[in-house]
């Protein structure tokens, strides 16, 4: 939260409540007038439909609530829901995102502004409930946007800009939500939500179909949906003489959400008095650091801690959060972290076989530089081992042993694993 | 039906917005040819001799007003919309193979959100999901069960070829016993398919949801009527169809409707629907077969037009067609126990 300018709504018009990641979420979603809402139960993901499913019965929603069979379903009907012109919302972890994977791809290439959660949860086997990022990056090549929060109140705020986000006409492109299993999921905090008719204006009511296509058969351009006035085939057969060019609108929608996740960022931060960093990366303490550490999620509190620290010591370190990861802001890091002599990339998950999901993106946004910082990937909290601030500082003095020797030995390290 | 827009040369069915529909149900030919159109405008690449395109047509005939189609993947859904061309005059949407009846279901509870909000600028907009037997008895059951069991809004039809045709021909739940597929193939120790059909409407009757039926293309005018039920009903329905095939079946493209005829009529595909409340009622032919024994046909009918069946007809395979006729006749005299209308 950044102070200075007066919000439109100053604090105290603001409705404080202390809840959970996923209760902010669903409070979110209702906020933000969803029509359709297909769900299955998951932990660390169930209390968001829970806390919805209490919504509709007590007839605040005029919600159309679905209560699927499973999760490819869930994001089926969204799917649909969607096509038909509404907005609609799913949440999920782990396993059920997997389960959704394949329509995954098929969500945002038929262009349908869907919101979705995911509580991260680490992937089976061994099966195990708590937080790590491998569900979320099995779906990164999905043509998402992909936006990770670092706490509660972020939560709530970024689902209603992702509906924002999805919907503008130049994105046009499903948004996943990403908060930390557990760790915010399930951890109470105190958070400001917006009045709900505040919420409404800002998104501008109820969802208005953004598409619009030239249909040569109906000789005009209509609305993309599914309306019995303006017949109209979604999901067609599509051969090697379409489907590349078919490709490159997507491509183009998505780099151009990047911008779309700063101006949403910026007009949340009038209304509210809050906003993430520039929208896509938020940075600490990187301008004149010698030793940066990358980071998504509800980890970059930690760091951030323990980087004040090392500040005090008179080491100079920053820490840069990754908000945005897909599209991945490759630009806005290489930026932040090229004047650096030494990075430190933490990541959630591993891409077996080889590195960090993050660290592959990272050393890409660097590789175009003369000069480039070392980067050393560390490979965190998988399966939801906690990542105590005597770990983080264990790795910020690896980095400066690292800065001190000049070389990278490991460019891959385990933190926290038992030896 | 397409309301004045006739002469809009792809004939699309254009429902105005704000404007109330209640198309009557028409079953005189003449009037029908005259007054309905086919949703699956002409142009699709379906083989010569497919009955899916009739099964469409005649679902067509029974639509009320403003309808949205989804369709699973398989042959109806690839051969009628290949970029740039469509063949469908109404909203379509395909998303995957499994999941028809839950996009289907996301599609239906938009409609309803979008009315309770009022912003939906019809009275009604029926949802119709289709699926080969593939995506119905087998990687959609699931999706299929849910929606049921929801209850949602929707007409489910199943046009049922009897095999993964869209792939070549490989066995699905929905293949016969000995029916030959490419991977159910007559073999030197194994003589087809081993296993049974899948009763899959009976798995929808057991679901008690308000209308399953089963209708065969040769019946035009008894499926249209349970078309028109199926939409009519309150919550979920199921038209199971049989739908001939000929390059999977192996016979002559002009014996499409014929074959779903001799189905029929040697009781392997008995025409009936339920109604929940009411029970089972035997309609058209197979009701006639029930009231009058004698015009039940001996399975070798509907075997002898199909090369896929060919083994079964060889001599030293009669065994077989004798358990076949004897699978056949169980099923039938099952139905004829649980039929409200059959005589007693």
């Amino acid at each position: 939260m950044s102070g200075g300018k007066v919000p439109k709504i100053p604090l105290e018009k603001q409705v404080r409540m202390a809840v959970n990641g996923d209760e902010a979420v669903a409070y979110a979603a209702k906020h933000s007038l969803v029509d359709v809402v297909a769900a299955y139960p998951i932990t660390p993901q169930t209390i968001i439909v829970e806390k919805f499913s209490e919504f509709v019965a007590d007839g605040e929603v005029h919600t159309e609530f679905v209560p699927v069979e499973s999760e490819h379903s869930a994001m089926s009907a969204v799917v649909g829901a969607a096509a038909a012109g509404a907005r609609a919302f799913t949440a999920t972890a782990s396993q059920g995102l997997a389960l959704m994977w394949e329509i995954l791809y098929i969500a945002s290439s038929l262009r349908l502004p869907i919101v979705l959660a995911v509580a991260n949860r680490a992937l089976s086997a061994p099966i195990n409930i708590h937080c790590d990022h491998s569900d979320a990056m099995g779906m990164r090549d999905a043509s998402w946007v992909q936006l990770f929060v670092e706490n509660t109140q972020e939560a709530y705020d970024t689902t209603i800009q992702a509906f924002k986000i999805a919907e503008d006409p130049e994105v046009l492109l499903p948004v996943a939500v990403n908060l930390d299993g557990f760790v915010l999921s399930h951890t109470l905090e105190d958070i400001y939500m917006l009045p709900e008719e505040e919420v409404h204006k800002f998104l501008g009511g109820y969802r208005k179909v953004t598409g619009k296509t030239y249909v040569d058969y109906l000789g005009k351009e209509v609305e993309v949906k599914l309306d019995p006035a303006n017949p109209l085939s979604f999901g067609p057969l599509d051969l090697y003489d379409y489907y590349f060019e078919h490709k490159v609108p997507q491509i183009k929608a998505l780099e151009k959400a990047k911008e779309v996740v700063k101006r949403v960022n910026e007009e949340w931060y009038e209304l509210t008095g809050r906003r993430y960093g520039d929208g896509v990366i938020d940075a600490w303490g990187v301008e004149d650091a010698d030793i940066i550490v990358t980071v998504l999620g509800s980890t970059a509190g930690t760091v951030r801690h323990v980087a004040r620290q090392l500040r005090k010591e008179g080491v100079k370190v920053g820490v840069l959060r990754i908000r945005l990861y897909r599209p991945f802001p490759f630009e806005e890091v290489a930026n932040a972290i090229k004047g650096a002599k030494v990075v430190g990339v933490m990541d959630r998950a591993l891409s077996f076989g080889s590195f960090g999901p993050s660290y592959l993106d990272i050393s890409a946004a660097l590789y175009g530089l003369k000069e480039r910082p070392l980067l050393v990937n560390y490979v965190y909290g998988l399966g939801g081992r906690d990542v105590p601030p005597s770990l983080v500082r264990r790795m910020f003095e690896e980095l400066i042993k690292v800065k001190e020797e000049g070389e990278v030995k490991e460019p891959l390290k385990l933190l926290g694993v038992r030896e | 039906m397409s309301e004045g827009k006739a002469q809009n040369p792809y004939r699309l069915l254009i429902f105005e917005p704000g404007r109330k529909y209640e198309s009557p149900l028409i079953l005189n030919p003449r009037k029908l040819a005259e007054e309905k159109q086919s949703m699956l405008l002409p142009g699709h690449r379906l083989c010569a001799g497919c009955a899916a395109p009739v099964v469409v047509k005649l679902l067509s005939f029974a639509i009320r007003g403003p309808t949205i189609v989804v369709n699973a993947t398989g042959c109806l859904e690839v051969a009628t919309t290949i970029f740039p061309y469509t063949s469908w005059a109404v909203p379509w949407l395909h998303v995957a193979f499994e999941n028809a009846a839950s996009a289907a279901s996301g599609v239906e509870a938009a409609i309803k959100a979008l009315k309770k909000s009022g912003r939906l600028p019809y009275d009604h907009v029926d949802v119709v999901a289709i699926g080969g037997d593939g995506g119905t008895f087998d990687i959609g059951f699931q999706a299929l069960s849910g929606m049921a069991e929801r209850g949602h809004d929707i007409m489910y039809v199943l046009y049922d070829n009897e095999a993964y045709m869209n792939t070549g021909i490989q066995r699905s739940g929905g293949t016969p016993p000995f029916a030959w597929t490419t991977t159910s193939p007559v073999g030197k120790v194994i003589p087809g398919k081993t296993q049974q059909k899948k009763p899959i409407a009976d798995i929808m009757v057991a679901h008690r949801i308000p209308y399953v039926a089963t209708a065969s293309p040769a019946f035009w005018a008894d499926a249209v009527q349970k078309f028109r039920k199926g939409l009519e009903v309150n919550g979920p329905s199921f038209i199971h169809v049989i739908s001939s095939c000929n390059r999977g079946w192996r016979f002559d493209t002009s014996l499409s409707i014929e074959v779903t005829r001799r189905a029929v009529d040697t009781c392997y595909f008995p025409l009936w629907e339920y109604v929940l409340g009411k029970g089972y009622f035997l309609t058209a032919r197979s009701l006639q077969i029930a009231r009058k024994p004698e015009l039940k046909q001996p399975i070798e009918k509907f075997l002898e037009v199909q090369g896929r069946f060919r083994h079964l007809l060889k001599p030293e395979n009669r065994e077989l067609v004798k358990k076949l006729q004897e699978y056949v006749d169980a099923v039938w005299e099952d139905l004829l126990e649980r039929a409200v209308n059959a005589p007693r």
